[in-house]
């Protein structure tokens, strides 16, 4: 790996799925469930991929991990293209990759002890030379996840929702990943318990540098928690860039109307009017032009025919990443900002190393 | 004026698990209180097991068999809801009370067209003709903003988006033109910009039809967006009401003040977010006492032995605690209070 390459960068990526119709199982479009998607992680660092259902950001988080087969596109993680490496090496990479995902006892063995299910990765990897050396690491990373390292011996459903999660977490990082893929995996959770489950990650983070991909549709957990944000539509990435300026000044409205629906907390200040009206289109057939001119309040007649490219927002020292708007392209004048936090562009603390 | 809907020391029972050690009934809702008055909404707020949509179902006298309301009164303008016959009961639902659930997929039927469903609803509780059915149906499926609403008339469930199905139940629920609107859960399922529209929806329909609301949900977002005053359950009872200002500005119970001080989006970032220790209890243990008493940062010798009492500590506000109870006294006897929450209600007090 060069100096300055970002643990994970993502290019191009493209994944669609075929839609198949009649006897002869004949391909008659395609799920365009992720399009030229491309972004960048570093070491240390989150980003929440934010979006909709249907608009494509599961997708990509399994695309990284090689759980799916992308038309297109690269996914460079520690130097090398995950989707070109041989099966052996892929292998290997996939133990610096986990993922953890929004149902814990979905991607739990019910039938299999926690000492079990922790252990498999320790035992798939030969980082354990014994039992003995296996029940003190599976003991070590039952206390890293604040769980007692006595319930070894349980099984899943003798758990509550939030400790099955802190479980999935210990499973995750017994292979020492260097990032973790985190779908949805606060969402289910009660928010007493999601407080706790988003302390332990930011702990983590801050100890082993650990890097997360924080896919997610909540956006107050995205505002607490994440470094980068990007934003998805209808399979393409519509706007990206630090947290902070995304939610003090959203460029792309999308981001706009995503942000204002957020129901506030505010006594003094309920939502009046939706921000945007009607329903997301069909992946399988996404309008021409920019895919968000159904419902955009500011569309133009150029929006209906041509997909505007990211053009760079201003902002920060690190740059305000990017908008897919003709409202900022260079020359254009600025857009009407709906739903913005003025007065907070500061960055989270940075947590990693 | 008696309230529209009055629940009076509401228990609900399940039997318990005895080979297992269990007690011989599981009370999941046990001993709840509140009034509804006209044309306002009133949310009942708690985590999974605090017994909120048991409590809904409680005075649907839909709660899943063998469970059963075991003790209290639910009336309804005055009439003991508990005491009816099945049948009044089952008109009384759906023409009186309206209802509208998380997961529009499973409470309309696949295999029949909306608007053949609406029309069903209206005439199972009303003589009208099909044709004049039909009409209101339309008129109901413009009203929630369904667009193009005949041709979703004759559309099923399936071809309808999430949003548009939470549409067409709200039409449904509002079909019969109920004086309630029991709501659980009802954007939930729903996509953020989806939830925006929908909460929209049930405020306008709330102040021009004057319906009352009575609001199930885990979200406080939804609750100020929609709620006139605030209930917060915790494990199958109420700990605190007050009004939607009241209780953001100043709440008073350690678990309401920990579930605000546990929400990412009123934290600021880099900093911890406030955990409320360990987990909800479940009903077949709940503690003796105090039932926050285990997670509670401000318990004292009382708390694990007895249960507090109704404190006021303001017009229209009430609070079951003992450390609120004692700042109050303090607060009264014009001594300092001592923890943070005596710090809110000295300004409570002054108002």
């Amino acid at each position: 790996m060069t100096a300055g390459e970002p643990l994970l960068r993502v290019e191009g990526l493209t994944t669609w799925y075929p839609i198949r119709q009649g006897l002869m199982r004949r391909v008659v479009g395609h799920v365009q469930a992720a399009t030229e998607v491309a972004f960048e992680i570093g070491t240390g660092r989150t980003l929440a991929l934010v979006g909709e259902s249907g608009c494509g950001k599961s997708t990509v988080g399994r695309s990284i991990l090689g759980l799916e087969s992308p038309q297109a596109g690269r996914v460079v993680f520690e130097g090398s293209d995950i989707l070109q490496l041989p099966a052996e090496a892929l292998r290997a990479a996939r133990q610096r990759l986990q993922i953890i995902f929004q149902d814990p006892l979905a991607s739990l063995d019910p039938r299999m002890r926690i000492r079990d299910q922790i252990a498999e990765g320790l035992r798939a990897f030969r980082l354990v030379s014994n039992d003995a050396e296996c029940d003190r690491r599976v003991a070590a990373l039952l206390e890293r996840v604040q769980l007692d390292p006595d319930v070894m011996d349980r099984y899943p459903h003798e758990f509550s929702g939030g400790q099955r999660q802190r479980i999935c977490i210990a499973r995750a990082l017994a292979v020492d990943p260097r990032l973790i893929v985190c779908d949805e995996s606060v969402s289910a959770l009660d928010v007493s318990i999601q407080a706790q489950i988003l302390n332990l990650l930011t702990d983590l983070q801050r100890d082993l540098s650990l890097s997360y991909l924080f896919i997610t549709h909540d956006l107050s957990v995205v505002r607490y928690l994440a470094h980068d944000v990007a934003v998805m539509y209808l399979g393409r990435i519509v706007e990206q860039g630090p947290t902070g300026r995304i939610f003090a000044r959203p460029a792309h409205p999308y981001t706009q109307a995503l942000l204002a629906a957020i129901p506030s907390l505010d006594p003094g200040r309920r939502i009046e009017a939706p921000p945007v009206l009607g329903d997301v289109p069909s992946p399988s057939k996404p309008p021409p032009g920019c895919a968000f001119h159904t419902r955009c309040p500011f569309v133009m007649e150029r929006c209906r025919r041509e997909r505007p490219p990211a053009y760079p927002v201003e902002g920060g020292a690190q740059g305000g990443g990017t908008s897919a708007c003709f409202l900022v392209e260079p020359g254009a004048s600025p857009p009407v900002v709906v739903g913005a936090e003025p007065g907070r562009e500061a960055e989270p603390a940075p947590t990693g190393a | 004026m008696s309230a529209l809907l009055e629940l009076e020391g509401v228990r609900t029972a399940f039997p318990g698990d005895r080979r297992r050690g269990g007690p011989a009934r599981v009370h999941v809702v046990d001993g709840v209180s509140f009034r509804l008055e006209r044309g306002r909404v009133l949310a009942l707020v708690g985590e999974s097991g605090s017994g909120k949509s048991m409590t809904a179902l409680s005075i649907l006298r839909l709660v899943p068999k063998p469970g059963r309301v075991v003790e209290g009164a639910i009336r309804l303008d005055g009439r003991e809801l508990l005491a009816l016959p099945v049948g009044e009961m089952r008109r009384l639902r759906g023409r009186r009370i309206g209802m509208i659930f998380q997961e529009p997929m499973t409470a309309l039927n696949p295999v029949v067209r909306v608007g053949d469903q609406v029309v069903e609803a209206i005439r199972l509780h009303e003589r009208v003709s099909a044709a004049d059915a039909r009409a209101r149906t339309r008129a109901l499926f413009a009203e929630v903003g369904i667009p193009d609403p005949d041709a979703r008339l004759d559309a099923y469930p399936h071809q309808l988006s999430g949003g548009l199905k939470q549409r067409v139940m709200i039409a449904m629920a509002l079909s019969t033109r109920p004086e309630i609107l029991i709501a659980d859960e009802p954007t939930t399922a729903l996509d953020v910009t989806i939830q925006a529209q929908i909460l929209g929806l049930l405020r306008q329909l709330q102040r021009d039809r004057g319906t009352a609301i009575l609001l199930i949900t885990h979200d406080l977002g939804i609750v100020n967006a929609l709620a006139d005053r605030i209930a917060v359950l915790y494990a199958g009872r109420v700990v605190e009401e007050a009004s939607r200002e009241a209780l953001f500005a100043r709440p008073l119970h350690p678990y309401t003040r920990g579930l605000l001080a546990a929400i990412p989006a009123l934290a600021t970032p880099g900093t911890r977010l406030h955990e409320i220790r360990g987990t909800v209890p479940s009903p077949d243990r709940w503690p003796s006492g105090c039932r926050f008493e285990p997670r509670c940062g401000e318990r004292f010798e009382p708390c694990k032995a007895i249960d507090p009492a109704e404190t006021r500590p303001a017009e229209g506000r009430r609070v079951y605690c003992h450390a609120v109870a004692r700042d109050l006294a303090l607060a009264e006897g014009a001594a300092a209070p001592r923890s943070s929450a005596g710090d809110a209600l000295a300004e409570e007090v002054a108002r």
